[in-house]
């Protein structure tokens, strides 16, 4: 069974077609990377993952089951432009309260489980307001890693991020492929994307242009993939 | 064909409305208490009638909308709420002219005007509504929601504004009495070239929101280039 | 019984980053006082006509002041997506909803308390003499107020002047629920029991509120999901 298997989507604003007749699969413990230019449909795809929209038509299945259904959602993790926690609470609060709205067991020890690896620990009490950016997506990856979802929707995870977070992101997500679970993320920085990324999908004015395996032209020279199948 | 088709309605509604017209004006004979004004009464009443079939049409097409999220029923649920705001305007003005003529006073907190008056303004709140999201889809989704609340509210704004107001004694604007069988007919009768008026407005306004929608696919798409 | 953890949860949490801030009460609260105090001006608060008016008043005082804190109630959760996250979660629509008008609720009550007294000294009115009914009009009408206004804003929260469109888009949708609760008030506030056909304004918030709870979280998914 696929982990992810997107069946001929399409999603309008309007009359316009922001999404035309995508399809393809992701397969259970693969990585794949998104790639597209700005507009092209690659956050309205990922919206569509996530349950946050419908589409017009086509299916979108994890697992076997409807994506729009409640119960599929406890099987994905986001990470989204936006990183999803509260400025006024404490990194600590915020991981009880995502225990809690998963419906997981132990909501102390699974939170202070997830501080403890991304490096929080000392911070647990420390409302997030005062956190550095990195800090912050240290705990967004915490939030969104810490009910064992086994597929991670990710939306730019590498924007605007410094080393300690990018090392602390990649060895997450290293170890959660490990673990067999899937990957999807969407980006513009073709190189820390290529570097976990076995596959490729290419978004061009809501078509799918490419999808396939990571190529060796590919990860020398991330730009080859657009000029040979999107614009350049 | 279509265009003809609203053309022959026009000329139907303005005969109708124009025989309509000088039967009121020279054949009713004047009302016993009100004299020659209450002839509004013939504009006033289907105007309401209009407003609130409007309106129920308005939660049909929010309701078709959210089940099967087609864009024609939003088209259509946008055209229906401004044709009705247009006919409760007409209701609440014809009873400001008749108050003012019969009492003196432009304004009387009469229960029907009053509920009438927060009605429009919950319709225009719909068009307020619209206004404020750019996008087709989201706009549609949001207001065929409050489409669905608006309408629920309406029974309840008429119940408490009836109650209050008969706690309370107030001049009763018509005679809840009887009418002559001669103003009944009237009354039925010109409602009829008043809803086909209604109808042709409202098919006017239906192709222009549909072809607004094309123009800002267009418009997106050239932005895509 | 996973709805209902959900729900408290999602309560615990707005009640825990109000009371941490505290924006919307403080913001809440004064204007509540700044528009009795105005309303002094506009009326002569010793005077018989005044008493009458007075339950008037009130709810007045409660649905400008309760508006403030209904619209940060999603407001809330649009910094760094957070809304997103909730929605994308496999909390329901449903639960997000009732746990969020709980908090709301418990906030605009606390608000109400704080009022009531205050305003009893400065309209010179006794609101203790039918405690009981009382509560029950304030329990009543405000779950009203809350789930509308919870409703609304989630329906503005992406919008363009949101805190200019929940009060123009909320205020005519709750006359009803206002207007049995403005004659139920003045009623209790000069000391006399809701007499027999008063209690329709009873059977009316009742109404109101099992209708419209019904309503938003049946339309709540339409609105929350694209």
């Amino acid at each position: 069974m696929s982990a992810l298997a997107i069946a001929g989507v399409w999603k309008f604003y309007g009359d316009f077609p922001a999404l035309r007749d995508i399809s393809f699969t992701v397969e259970p413990g693969a990585c794949v990377a998104l790639l597209g230019r700005n507009g092209a449909g690659k956050t309205t795809l990922l919206k569509i993952l996530a349950g946050l929209s419908r589409p017009a038509k086509g299916r979108v299945t994890l697992f076997g089951q409807d994506a729009s259904e409640r119960s599929a959602r406890a099987s994905i993790g986001v990470l989204g432009h936006g990183i999803g926690i509260y400025d006024e609470l404490s990194a600590i609060e915020i991981l009880r309260l995502f225990v809690n709205l998963y419906g997981l067991h132990h909501p102390e020890r699974k939170a202070m489980e997830w501080l403890e690896r991304t490096g929080l620990e000392r911070v647990k009490d420390g409302l997030v307001r005062e956190f550095s950016r990195g800090m912050r997506q240290r705990l967004a990856v915490a939030r969104a890693f810490l009910h064992s979802p086994r597929v991670l929707l990710l939306d730019e995870p590498f924007t605007a991020l410094d080393d300690r977070a990018i090392a602390v992101l990649q060895t997450v997500l290293r170890e959660a492929l490990a673990e067999g679970r899937t990957v999807l993320m969407s980006t513009h920085q073709l190189r820390e994307a290529l570097e976990l990324a076995m596959h490729v999908a290419l978004i061009n004015r809501g078509k799918l242009a490419f999808t396939g395996e990571r190529t060796r032209e590919m990860a020398d020279d991330p730009g080859w993939i657009y000029r040979n199948y999107g614009e350049a | 064909m279509r265009k003809n088709i609203l053309i022959a309605g026009g000329a139907i509604a303005a005969l109708l409305l124009a025989r309509n017209i000088w039967v009121i004006l020279t054949q009713l004979p004047d009302e016993k208490f009100q004299g020659a004004i209450f002839r509004i009464i013939f504009f006033h009443v289907p105007a309401a009638f209009t407003c609130f079939l409007c309106f129920l049409a308005s939660l049909i097409a929010g309701l078709a909308y959210l089940k099967s999220k087609k864009l024609n029923y939003d088209a259509f649920g946008v055209s229906v709420v401004e044709v009705g705001l247009a006919f409760g305007a007409v209701n609440l003005l014809t009873g400001m002219i008749w108050a003012r003529i019969i009492w003196g006073i432009w304004w009387t907190w009469d229960w029907r005007l009053t509920s009438m008056l927060i009605c429009w303004l919950l319709y225009a709140g719909y068009l307020v509504l619209r206004r404020a999201i750019d996008e087709p889809t989201e706009r549609a989704r949001m207001s065929a929601v409050m489409s669905v609340l608006n309408f629920s509210v309406v029974p309840f704004v008429f119940f408490s504004i009836k109650w209050f107001r008969t706690q309370h004694p107030q001049p009763v604007l018509f005679g809840e009495g009887k009418m002559d069988s001669g103003y009944r007919a009237m009354l039925y009768g010109n409602w009829v070239p008043i809803l086909i008026v209604a109808a042709i407005l409202i098919a006017v306004r239906y192709v222009q929101e549909k072809q607004q929608r094309e123009i800002d696919a267009l418009r997106r798409e050239a932005h895509m280039i | 019984m996973q709805f209902l953890r959900q729900t408290l949860t999602v309560t615990a949490k707005d009640l825990r980053s109000e009371l941490r801030t505290k924006e919307a009460v403080n913001a809440s609260l004064s204007f509540a006082l700044v528009i009795l105090i105005l309303f002094s001006f506009a009326f002569d608060p010793t005077s018989e006509t005044t008493r009458e008016i007075a339950g008037g008043l009130l709810w007045l005082v409660f649905a400008f002041a309760g508006v403030l804190i209904l619209n940060r109630s999603f407001a809330r959760e649009l910094a760094n997506d957070c809304l997103e996250t909730l929605v994308s979660s496999p909390v329901p629509g449903s639960a997000l909803f009732v746990g969020k008008s709980l908090a709301n609720y418990a906030l605009l009550i606390a608000i109400e308390v704080v009022c009531l007294p205050v305003f009893g000294v400065f309209y010179n009115v006794t609101w203790w003499s039918r405690p009981w009914e009382l509560a029950m009009v304030l329990a009543l009408t405000t779950w009203g107020l809350t789930v509308v206004g919870t409703l609304f804003s989630a329906l503005t929260v992406n919008l363009r002047l949101r805190e200019v469109m929940l009060p123009m888009l909320v205020y005519p949708a709750l006359i009803p629920c206002l207007m049995a609760a403005m004659q139920l008030t003045t009623t209790l506030v000069a000391g006399e029991p809701i007499a027999g056909d008063q209690w329709a304004w009873v059977r009316l918030l009742a109404g109101f509120d099992i209708i419209f709870t019904s309503l938003a979280v049946l339309l709540i998914d339409a609105v929350l999901i694209g």
